[in-house]
């Protein structure tokens, strides 16, 4: 069977998943099991047969499974949105047409060959620079400076910064990997790269500090820092190199949690999230992480069931902050349990190994570079909101891939998408030939 | 490069792991935890989305009910007729103030999670919507009678069924509006008045019991086989009780008496030799079979139970009697440290009324759930048998005696003969500061009531005169 048969075969369990959940959903509001359940899930087939289409007519050799699980994810997220408020559902299935078109637009770019993205690197790497900063003309929310308002529409520059700057870094190690490597110096019994190298990667740590510093938010700072670390790693397979890198970026952060106290209070919270006295402050206090923990806690083994979680009272009081967005995964805990959020986990990293895969298969620097890269911040993404969430790591605010609520989280992880496939469908044929 | 790509993927899975760890710990592991941490109101919460069962008197009257508001929730109302029993219901206000009373005693019941039957019927159709019905066993004639005859002063009146153990009347004054406690600052308001409305005096204060503790005496004296009614001893004032002189009140005199003769006339310095002849270790039994030291076993919250016995008051701490630090004789006439509840004292004579057999109390006459088939029924429970049947008939003639001819005399009903016992704990000698006491039962041949009346710090106020008419009052409409 060939590759876009075998997708097609796994698009099958994501459109039964859709309409089953929307059903779920229906029962649970004692509403007629309408046939609406069924046209949504027809909708969400439709469109995923349209996007097949593309797939089968411009990457006809990429990876079979990687557009099926996002297909799986995303039809999961919008019936968890739909769950929770209908109107953030009827919002993301529109966002999910935008995110489609642009995931077209994409792939028919760039299906000559992707490789073109380096000669643009310095020009996508410095846009991505201006997208994030961007927000700093906004207002800040909850002390982070995370979106951008055009209008009606809220804009997270952070989603699409990132891929800019994984473009960036995967063509230029390409360039210097040897370099680093080769003029690399022992001192006290570490490596350090050559020092004419070492400029450019000081001026991303640069960046990742003033990031830090700029937009205030910790999450997308070590989003951005681990893909870099990520890519430094697999182009010199140099473990040195990531422990350097590391001990700045704590350097920059601890000296970033003296100075704000945004960043203190929130590391606070994850210290001590029961503590009356920051639970009951009303601006930066431990309130929503409890709450996270709270309504974890209700779940179990097994979850309440689908429907049956307590989000919110009536048609106000959220008991559960954010639980469209940054706290979606503690929602999705309350109601499908360890269970369901273990099964969410598992589909995040057979993507994550997909992702990988594709890497390893493709025979050019650059693009197993760029492979690497997208899937570690995926990757990164996951966990960073997922460990905020849960209590692993202080929380900081970023999205869940293709489940939260979110349009330019939407768009720009069907873009990663996009690349991924790209990369796949020249790395697989290559292999076959 | 594929070999440091297996080990980023290597380090990804050991993340996911971690995650995955975290969730475990968070919904699984330290679950419990969550769910009972004081700052989580979603248990709760979940619990004031069922609709609570309704809590009815004796009679069927309402007492409480849940309304919906516009958020989905229920919040407790109380009926007007609610007021009188206060301290006995207590409050449902679980995300504000907590509960209290019957409220949190029964909870499991009202919020429909104890009965697994109708759970599985619920189960098919959803979640349980609505909670189980309490019908109580109180009586709201009686209990109005009990706190008009208080009058706003600080007392309690307890009256129990001495077979059934049956709370009829819990009556405790100051009492409070449970709808006020809505707004939470009434409820910390309420906390610091002096008078301490919120607290239930019939089950959490430790009064000093005076001369009703010469019942527990009695029943120890005869139970134990040293003494018959008929026993004489000799009653001169004053004589010498662990090294202090103890007198008889007014000073009076007498000579060698009946243990009869010396209940009617509540004649100190006889019970206190009684009480040196028994012994410690044997008094102390007697305390305990009667359920002194514990917290009674009333379907009411711990936490709002005290134990009585002898306490340590500086300290706070309950002294055993027979550790040899207590001094018997003041016991045995309910001096010393001696501080006991009305529900102790009220338990002390339904047992002399019930044959010696002492029965848990109960303000829960039944559950009943929504369809109106009742869920349980609570039956008389024995708790211990204190002493025979024997030495209570002839406890029983005892405290006839003293309503027929002796300090009870006011308690007195019109041809119902009342067994009984009067107080009078001299609080404060120089300001004349008492705590008035009558216990009691009635009829005298087959008891159907047993009550305490007690009041709190009354100038020159005697048992006899103060606490023995509000007991004739309440026996009379509990037994009409």
């Amino acid at each position: 069977m060939n590759a876009r048969n075998r997708e097609l075969f796994a698009l099958i369990p994501a459109s039964l998943l859709v309409t089953a959940g929307f059903a779920a959903v229906f029962i649970q509001r004692d509403d007629l099991l309408s046939d609406l359940s069924l046209t949504y899930g027809l909708i969400f087939l439709a469109l995923c047969l349209a996007a097949h289409l593309v797939l089968r007519m411009t990457l006809p050799d990429a990876d079979p499974y990687l557009f099926a699980l996002v297909a799986v994810l995303a039809c999961f997220g919008l019936v968890v949105l739909y769950r929770l408020d209908e109107d953030f559902a009827r919002d993301q299935a529109q966002w999910f047409v935008v995110g489609l078109i642009v995931f077209t637009a994409t792939i028919v770019a760039l299906r000559e060959d992707h490789r073109v993205l380096e000669r643009y690197r310095y020009v996508i790497a410095s846009g991505g620079i201006l997208l994030l900063l961007l927000p700093r003309l906004g207002s800040p929310t909850n002390g982070a400076y995370l979106s951008f308002n055009m209008g009606p529409i809220s804009f997270q520059p952070a989603e699409l910064a990132k891929i800019a700057i994984v473009i960036f870094l995967a063509s230029y190690l390409r360039d210097t990997r040897q370099v680093l490597v080769v003029g690399a110096r022992r001192f006290a019994g570490i490596t350090f790269p050559p020092l004419k190298h070492l400029g450019p990667l000081l001026a991303v740590w640069g960046t990742a500090m003033v990031l830090l510093f700029v937009i205030q938010d910790l999450g997308s700072s070590l989003m951005f820092f681990g893909g870099f670390l990520a890519l430094v790693y697999v182009a010199t397979n140099r473990i040195s190199f990531v422990l350097i890198g590391l001990a700045l970026f704590a350097l920059g952060a601890r000296v970033l949690y003296a100075i704000r106290p945004t960043i203190e209070s929130r590391v606070d919270a994850w210290l001590h999230p029961f503590d009356p006295d920051l639970y009951n402050q009303e601006i930066g206090g431990s309130y929503q992480i409890a709450q996270s923990i709270f309504t974890q806690a209700d779940g179990g083994f097994f979850g309440e069931g689908f429907g049956q979680a307590l989000i919110r009272l009536g048609n106000e009081t959220p008991l559960l902050p954010a639980a469209h967005t940054d706290f979606i995964y503690a929602a999705i805990t309350a109601e499908l349990g360890l269970v369901g959020a273990v099964a969410v986990l598992l589909v995040y990293l057979l993507i994550i190994e997909r992702g990988f895969k594709t890497a390893m298969l493709a025979t050019d620097s650059f693009s197993k570079l760029l492979a690497v890269g997208l899937t570690s911040v995926l990757a990164l993404q996951v966990f960073v909101i997922v460990g905020g969430v849960t209590k692993l790591i202080p929380l900081t605010g970023v999205t869940l891939p293709f489940i939260s609520y979110g349009g330019s989280s939407i768009v720009a992880n069907f873009i990663l998408l996009a690349l991924l496939l790209l990369v796949s469908d020249r790395a697989r044929r290559e292999a076959m030939a | 490069m594929n070999a440091p790509i297996l080990k980023l993927f290597v380090l990804v899975l050991l993340l996911f792991a971690a995650l995955a760890g975290m969730t475990s710990y968070n919904s699984v592991i330290k679950a419990e935890d969550y769910r009972d941490n004081a700052l989580n109101k979603r248990p709760q919460i979940q619990q004031a989305l069922v609709k609570r069962g309704v809590i009815r008197a004796r009679d069927g009257s309402l007492l409480a009910r849940s309304e919906k508001g516009d958020d989905d929730i229920y919040r407790r109302r109380y009926a007007p007729g609610a007021l009188r029993f206060s301290h006995a219901l207590g409050y449902d206000y679980a995300l504000t103030i907590g509960r209290a009373g019957l409220e949190r005693s029964q909870n499991d019941a009202l919020a429909g999670e104890d009965d697994e039957l109708t759970s599985i019927v619920d189960d098919l159709s959803g979640k349980r919507t609505v909670g189980d019905n309490v019908i109580t066993n109180l009586d709201p004639a009686a209990q109005q009678i009990a706190l008009n005859a208080l009058g706003g002063r600080r007392g309690s009146v307890v009256a129990i069924e001495p077979a059934t153990g049956k709370v009829r009347v819990m009556a405790s004054s100051p009492g409070y509006d449970p709808n006020s406690l809505r707004d939470a600052k009434v409820f910390s308001q309420l906390n610091r008045e002096n008078t301490s409305p919120l607290f239930n005096r019939a089950t959490q204060a430790g009064y000093v019991p005076g001369s009703t503790m010469k019942v527990v005496t009695a029943a120890a004296a005869l139970d134990s086989g040293k003494f018959t009614p008929e026993s004489t001893v000799v009653g001169t004032s004053p004589i010498n009780v662990s090294g202090v002189p103890l007198k008889n009140f007014s000073d009076a005199q007498f000579g060698a008496i009946t243990l009869t003769t010396a209940l009617t006339n509540s004649v100190n310095t006889v019970w206190a030799q009684v009480a040196e002849k028994i012994g410690d270790d044997t008094y102390a039994d007697y305390m305990k079979r009667f359920g002194f030291g514990s917290d009674p076993p009333l379907d009411y919250p711990e936490a709002q139970l005290t134990p009585s016995g002898v306490f340590d008051v500086k300290r706070q701490k309950p002294i055993a009697v027979d550790s040899g630090r207590v001094d018997i004789g003041r016991v045995a006439i309910g001096q010393e440290r001696l501080r006991v509840t009305p529900l102790q004292m009220a338990t002390v004579v339904a047992t002399v009324a019930n044959g010696g057999m002492r029965m848990k109390p109960h303000l829960t006459s039944r559950i009943v759930d929504a369809d109106g088939r009742t869920v349980q029924r609570i039956e008389p429970e024995e708790a211990e048998r204190v002493m025979s049947e024997k030495s209570a008939a002839q406890l029983t003639q005892m405290m006839a005696n003293v309503v027929r001819e002796g300090t009870g005399t006011a308690a007195a009903l019109q041809g119902i003969e009342v067994a009984g016992k009067t107080g009078t704990a001299e609080l404060n000698i120089p300001q004349r500061l008492n705590q008035p006491w009558f216990v009691g039962f009635a009829p005298r041949s087959s008891p159907k009531i047993a009550i305490a009346v007690t009041l709190e710090n009354l100038v020159g106020a005697q048992g006899g005169t103060v606490a023995a008419p509000i007991a004739k009052q309440v026996m009379e409409s509990l037994l009409r």
